[in-house]
């Protein structure tokens, strides 16, 4: 039990239940599997990004040019798309391969320049962000063709009075990634290394680990995860817009950071920052269901962001403390 | 003795590495763009122009400097600066109301009130990562999001206009032929500079960034610095919330976002160590003419803007790695 008052999702999943209670007695909309399904799938492009995010902060790393590197994503696959057809699995393939090709310039710049991630991918954000209004301009584009505006869907429910429940391919696909993140980090030795990475560089290094393919596999992953969420959000909202997704990048830092990841490296769960993703969805829905005035949302998020990470903070603090302690008996 | 050694310029380069490389970039920009746009670069209204526009992004980016010396990071300096923007806005606009009222006086205290508010930010700022010991990125981010949601929810989202002329005046007028925000650029800069270099509290804020706990058993009062660096860094927001809304003639949430990750970056290009310890507000304002002077150079080129940002990163990435190659 002790153990379990440690831990940041308890906490999560506590809130969580608190706020699925209260918003299941005061609306009846809340629970309705249509209004949560709709829900998620319009969070699951930000999810999709976290689990990224997630495996770059427990690098010991972050990333703040992922918005940008999911934008040109998004800006090539609608163009060669537009002009030469295709696929979903394609649409999906092109979105993945431009991605993985941006993360590995930062995996690059950062393991050959050795600064800051922080600072070098603000300088690639600027680069990735300025080519990408150079060339389109700032340009919309929304004439897709007809197989990408299709709904998606793999899998359909039908309830007994008829109503129709959509699994859509972005919402799928989310729920998939975030279980290859969690094998990818608990059964796998580069999973291993990275929390090991995260932990302690030097130690990592004198392990005789390749830092360097690690650097480039998590700022990859970073990347490829940008990309795919980049193709579901165009899927969607139907629309590509220059300034979408650019400006969201403190959004699913906050999301994944509620979900218990550490700044400093080494620790963080998928489960936690699934739970943080879903803190995030459920308050922006309470405001619209509640008839909120929609200016709270931010104060609201604010105010868990603030208590959450100070509660982390003294939970760490009240640890260091025990350590300290020597224990003769 | 070879040459190379007596040479005054390898001497000044070896014991400033950067600050001369600094001045190289700066001399560098200003010749070529000078050549490259003659009659149009190297004038009194270009300069002037300059003059008008780097205050906002550089009193705000001295703000975010000061906390990365102490190897931390303010990410509330945008929103602290648009929420106390909108206090003084929304002072002015409800007290003055036809001939009668005092302007002057009005217009004092508004702008006071917004400096306590971006004050009190700094604030919460500190006593959040002092005392809570949660870290300065989290904390900030935090405290980012719940500013801006006081903006949004205090304004209902709307913009905040028509303000009195003699506030205007603060963003727009000039002295003596200086441009007024200029003055209060240099103003700051030079107090900035001082307390970072004169006083124990400035220096202590460098020790933090180079190793907080060594600081902490050498008997200073580490908290204590941290608090300090945090309200100035409010403060500083505060003042740069003055000449913003006097230059926009408005107050608004969400103002100058895309300012946050620049001030970064300009902190870096002009020398501040991301890990804190190292870094003078020299190279800041250096690195801050050099990246307005090739914006400025860009846009009379008639370059798109959006390449001058792509331009702000590339030079970053290259003063990096020059960095690199001078620690060997």
């Amino acid at each position: 039990m002790s153990n379990l008052l440690k831990k940041n999702e308890f906490y999560l999943v506590i809130v969580i239940f608190a706020l699925v209670l209260f918003l299941g007695i005061t609306t009846d909309q809340f629970l309705d599997p249509g209004n949560l399904l709709e829900l998620f799938t319009s969070y699951s492009f930000l999810g999709t990004m976290s689990a990224g995010m997630l495996i770059v902060l427990i690098s010991g790393g972050i990333d703040l040019s992922f918005t940008a590197t999911a934008t040109i994503s998004q800006y090539v696959m609608s163009t060669l798309i537009i002009e030469y057809g295709g696929n979903i699995f394609i649409a999906y393939l092109i979105g993945a391969g431009v991605g993985v090709g941006l993360g590995l310039v930062n995996g690059l710049l950062i393991h050959f320049i050795k600064k800051h991630p922080l600072i070098i991918t603000i300088a690639t954000l600027n680069i990735f962000n300025g080519l990408l209004m150079y060339f389109t301009k700032g340009k919309w584009i929304y004439n897709f063709p007809m197989w990408f505006s299709d709904p998606h869907d793999v899998m359909v429910f039908e309830s007994a009075e008829g109503y129709i429940y959509p699994i859509t391919l972005p919402l799928f696909l989310f729920f998939i990634i975030f279980v290859i993140t969690a094998l990818i980090l608990k059964y796998t030795k580069i999973g291993r290394k990275i929390y090991a990475l995260g932990g302690n560089k030097e130690a990592a290094r004198r392990m005789g680990f390749n830092i360097f393919g690690l650097t480039l596999f998590v700022y990859g992953f970073m990347g490829l995860l940008a990309g795919i969420g980049s193709v579901s959000h165009a899927l969607i909202v139907q629309t590509v817009a220059p300034n979408a997704i650019v400006g969201k990048e403190l959004d699913v830092i906050a999301a994944v950071v509620l979900g218990g990841a550490s700044m400093d490296g080494g620790s963080g769960t998928v489960i936690g920052t699934f739970l943080g993703v879903a803190l995030v969805a459920i308050i922006s829905n309470a405001v619209i269901l509640l008839g909120i005035p929609s200016y709270w949302y931010q104060i609201l998020l604010g105010t868990i962001i603030v208590i959450s990470v100070s509660i982390t903070a003294i939970n760490n603090k009240r640890n260091m403390k025990k350590e300290a302690e020597i224990n003769v008996a | 003795m070879s040459l190379k050694k007596t040479n005054p310029f390898s001497e000044l380069y070896r014991k400033y590495p950067n600050f001369s490389l600094l001045i190289g970039l700066f001399l560098l920009t200003l010749i070529l763009f000078s050549f490259m746009v003659p009659g149009k670069f190297f004038t009194l209204s270009n300069f002037s122009s300059i003059a008008f526009q780097l205050p906002e992004l550089g009193i705000l980016t001295i703000a975010m400097a000061i906390t990365m010396l102490s190897g931390g990071i303010n990410l509330s300096i945008i929103a602290t600066a648009n929420l106390s923007g909108i206090v003084m806005a929304s002072i002015m606009k409800a007290m003055i109301q036809g001939q009668g009222s005092p302007v002057g006086l009005i217009i004092t205290l508004a702008v006071l009130a917004g400096f306590g508010c971006s004050l009190l930010v700094g604030l919460a700022n500190g006593i959040i990562i002092a005392f809570i010991g949660v870290s300065p990125i989290l904390a900030t981010l935090g405290t980012m999001t719940l500013v801006n949601g006081i903006s949004i929810l205090s304004t209902k989202g709307y913009v905040i206009s028509g303000l009195p002329d003699g506030m205007l005046f603060i963003g727009n007028g000039s002295i003596l032929g200086i441009p007024v925000p200029f003055v209060i650029f240099a103003v700051v800069a030079l107090l900035v500079g001082f307390w970072l270099k004169n006083m124990p509290s400035g220096l202590s804020n460098y020790l933090i960034g180079s190793n907080e706990t060594a600081t902490r058993y050498s008997g200073v009062n580490t908290k204590a610095v941290i608090m300090k660096t945090h309200i100035l860094s409010g403060l500083l927001s505060g003042v740069a919330a003055m000449i913003m809304i006097s230059r926009f003639n408005s107050a608004r949430a969400g103002y100058a976002e895309s300012y946050l990750l620049v001030t970064v970056l300009a902190s870096v290009f002009g020398g501040v160590d991301p890990s804190g310890g190292f870094g003078k507000v020299g190279g800041v304002v250096l690195s801050l003419f050099i990246l307005q002077m090739v914006s400025s150079g860009l846009n009379l080129l008639g370059v798109s803007s959006f390449i001058s940002v792509t331009l702000w990163g590339v030079l970053l990435i290259g003063i990096m790695i020059v960095q690199k190659y001078q620690r060997k």
